[in-house]
């Protein structure tokens, strides 16, 4: 199904708030909504939802505007962070419950509830664990049989409320790929929230990436990582460094000293130039190179970091450097930028 | 195998045991042994032949039925309270949890004054009600209403903090899953409140069984009618009848105590059941 969120506004006065959102969701994508604690996301989610009603703005079902349908009837598959599953209930009850309070017409036979049910739990792989209680069963397990309890319904969506933040790394990390396995053989419309940049580009086919209420830029992992539209999508998607610049119609300087390329820049005055730690090339110092100083070396799982002072004003930076490099932290060095972008200030 | 001593990071299992069973037994097991001790002189037919004269039975009755319904619509009461007093955010919230409790500090025999001469037949809500033929005062509705009014804390109290706990996204769900608001209620809440809705109205029933204060001054008491059985455990006293006041007492202490065991088996097989209260 398609969804379209036109101008969604909503105020809590707290954080959270959306100040006219908009977002096309394509039918059968597995988007994910990005962004740092407070951007609106999990609000935008819940508007979708229905769990909360908009101050402004619709939100469209396929053409069917759904802004003032409740959420028990949007057909909406929900998972929160927490499972939410229901304690008292065996995992089969907990999967059947939304084929248990269908009403009376529509709600098929015990047996045919039963079988669905059990289907479920052998598509989450938890077959056999019916008759357990929530509390006996692990983490992601139990983020298992939520989804298990949210298909049964048969949704026109399935929307995941930072679906996997609560499980420890390695965990969390089988679960994705399960998921994506999981939406490419049933086919749902997926939304889902995180926080969690990698998780976003590892498992969407789209990531919408929101800020201050707002979506910022909506695209393939690949566009919004290598195409940034802001200063912000930049710095939220990625580690990047950023340096005070100046433009002066045809050169990019800094402190005075000018870099060997533009980056894009076109309006005069200052700006910031943002980079990637892997762009940036460190050599001996020379007349086209800025003049820095390795501040500190440390290492990572893939490689090593290097934090720079560079010029005058110190300003740290942090570059990815070769494992074999020989290079020690006091050394002045010389810097320049394979790649970047220049964004206004 | 009954098992004492579980290991513990906390230290003092002995003393503490050893002053709960000495406490237990020195304030609540020796004056019901006392109790057991002067009934028993009549020995079992006794207490029987007792037990059976009409007006005890009668008594006995009117007691436990009324305690009964006392507790039932309590716990109705009580619920709704709980609820909107945990979920609702108005101005007065504070102070009427505050009055939540005023029936636990007032003298029982000053509520039941008042509720007489409220339900009296020239009272404020007795003239109303005698309009269309209602008596409430001096009759066993009386005493229904004076043992709502003292029980109702016990209700309220023990389900408040199980309310402010539901997780909402529990309710959250369960709509997203297409469930109405009554079915929400009905298969999520309240089997997460049972187990405090079972001990209200088991405290609830308990205050109504032993209640003496308020329903003497609205009930009336009249023999088959409105008395119930501590008025009469009284009249016998009057009549230095100890023998028999005591027996009375041993019937009430032994139906009120099977009541509870119940409830609290009841409270044990759900906890086996799903593994937590």
């Amino acid at each position: 199904m398609r969804i379209r969120v036109v101008d969604i506004a909503k105020d809590f006065g707290r954080t959270g708030a959306l100040r006219g959102a908009n977002l096309d969701i394509r039918d059968s994508e597995l988007i994910a909504l990005l962004g740092p604690s407070g951007s609106g996301k999990t609000t935008l989610l819940r508007v979708i939802a229905g769990l909360e009603i908009p101050k402004s703005g619709k939100v469209f079902f396929d053409d069917h505007d759904a802004t003032a349908v409740p959420v028990q009837q949007r057909r909406i598959g929900f998972v929160f962070q927490n499972y939410a599953l229901f304690k008292h209930m065996t995992v089969i009850d907990n999967i059947a419950y939304g084929l248990r309070v269908l009403p009376g017409a529509q709600r098929p036979s015990k047996t045919l509830i039963r079988n669905r049910a059990e289907e479920l739990l052998k598509l989450v792989q938890l077959s056999g664990l019916g008759k357990r209680y929530p509390r006996q069963l692990s983490g992601g397990q139990q983020q298992r049989v939520a989804l298990a309890r949210a298909l049964a319904v048969e949704p026109r969506v399935l929307l995941l409320d930072e679906p996997f933040g609560a499980l420890d790394a390695k965990v969390r990390k089988d679960l994705r790929r399960w998921l994506r396995e999981l939406h490419d053989c049933t086919g749902h419309t997926t939304v889902f929230v995180t926080h969690d940049q990698d998780e976003a580009l590892e498992l969407a086919d789209r990531v919408a990436i929101l800020n201050l209420g707002k979506v910022e830029q909506v695209g393939k992992p690949d566009e919004v990582y290598d195409n940034p539209g802001s200063a912000f999508v930049m710095s939220f998607v990625g580690d990047t460094s950023s340096l005070p610049v100046e433009f002066d119609g045809t050169r990019l300087l800094h402190e005075g000293q000018p870099l060997n390329a533009t980056f894009g820049a076109v309006r005069g005055g200052r700006c910031r130039l943002y980079v990637r730690p892997r762009d940036i090339v460190l050599s001996v110092p020379g007349a086209d190179r800025l003049p820095a100083t390795i501040v500190s070396i440390h290492r990572t799982a893939a490689g090593r970091r290097a934090q720079i002072a560079v010029g005058r004003a110190a300003t740290i930076i942090e570059a990815e450097i070769d494992i074999a490099a020989e290079i020690t932290s006091g050394e002045p060095i010389g810097l320049s930028f394979a790649k970047g972008r220049v964004f206004p200030e | 195998m009954l098992r004492f001593r579980q290991q513990s990071v906390l230290p003092g299992f002995g003393i503490a045991f050893g002053f709960s069973l000495f406490y237990l037994s020195l304030i609540v097991l020796l004056p019901l042994a006392a109790l057991v001790a002067e009934a028993a002189g009549l020995g079992l037919t006794g207490i029987w032949n007792i037990a059976v004269e009409p007006r005890v039975l009668a008594a006995l009755r009117t007691s436990f039925g009324l305690a009964f319904l006392a507790a039932v619509a309590d716990l109705f009461v009580g619920f709704l309270i709980a609820w909107v007093l945990t979920r609702y955010q108005f101005p007065g919230r504070k102070l009427l949890d505050a009055v939540i409790d005023l029936p636990f500090a007032l003298p029982t025999a000053v509520a039941g004054i008042a509720l007489a001469t409220l339900y009296a037949p020239n009272g404020w809500i007795g003239a109303i009600l005698a309009h269309i033929g209602v008596k409430i005062a001096f009759t066993p509705a009386g005493i229904f209403v004076a043992l709502v009014f003292v029980a109702l804390p016990f209700t309220v109290r023990p389900v408040q903090p199980l309310i402010s706990e539901i997780d909402r996204s529990l309710e959250e769900v369960s709509a997203t899953l297409g469930a109405s608001r009554w079915q929400t209620i009905r298969y999520v809440i309240m089997p997460m409140l049972s187990p405090a809705l079972l001990t209200g109205f088991a405290l609830a029933f308990a205050r109504s069984v032993s209640e003496y204060g308020s329903v003497i001054f609205i009930a009336g008491n009249l023999p088959y009618v409105s008395e119930i059985a501590p008025v009469l455990i009284v009249i016998k006293l009057q009549e230095f009848d100890y023998r028999g006041a005591t027996a009375i007492a041993l019937i009430m202490l032994a139906l009120a105590f099977a009541a509870l065991l119940a409830i609290n088996l009841a409270q044990a097989m759900r906890r086996r059941r799903y593994g937590h209260a």
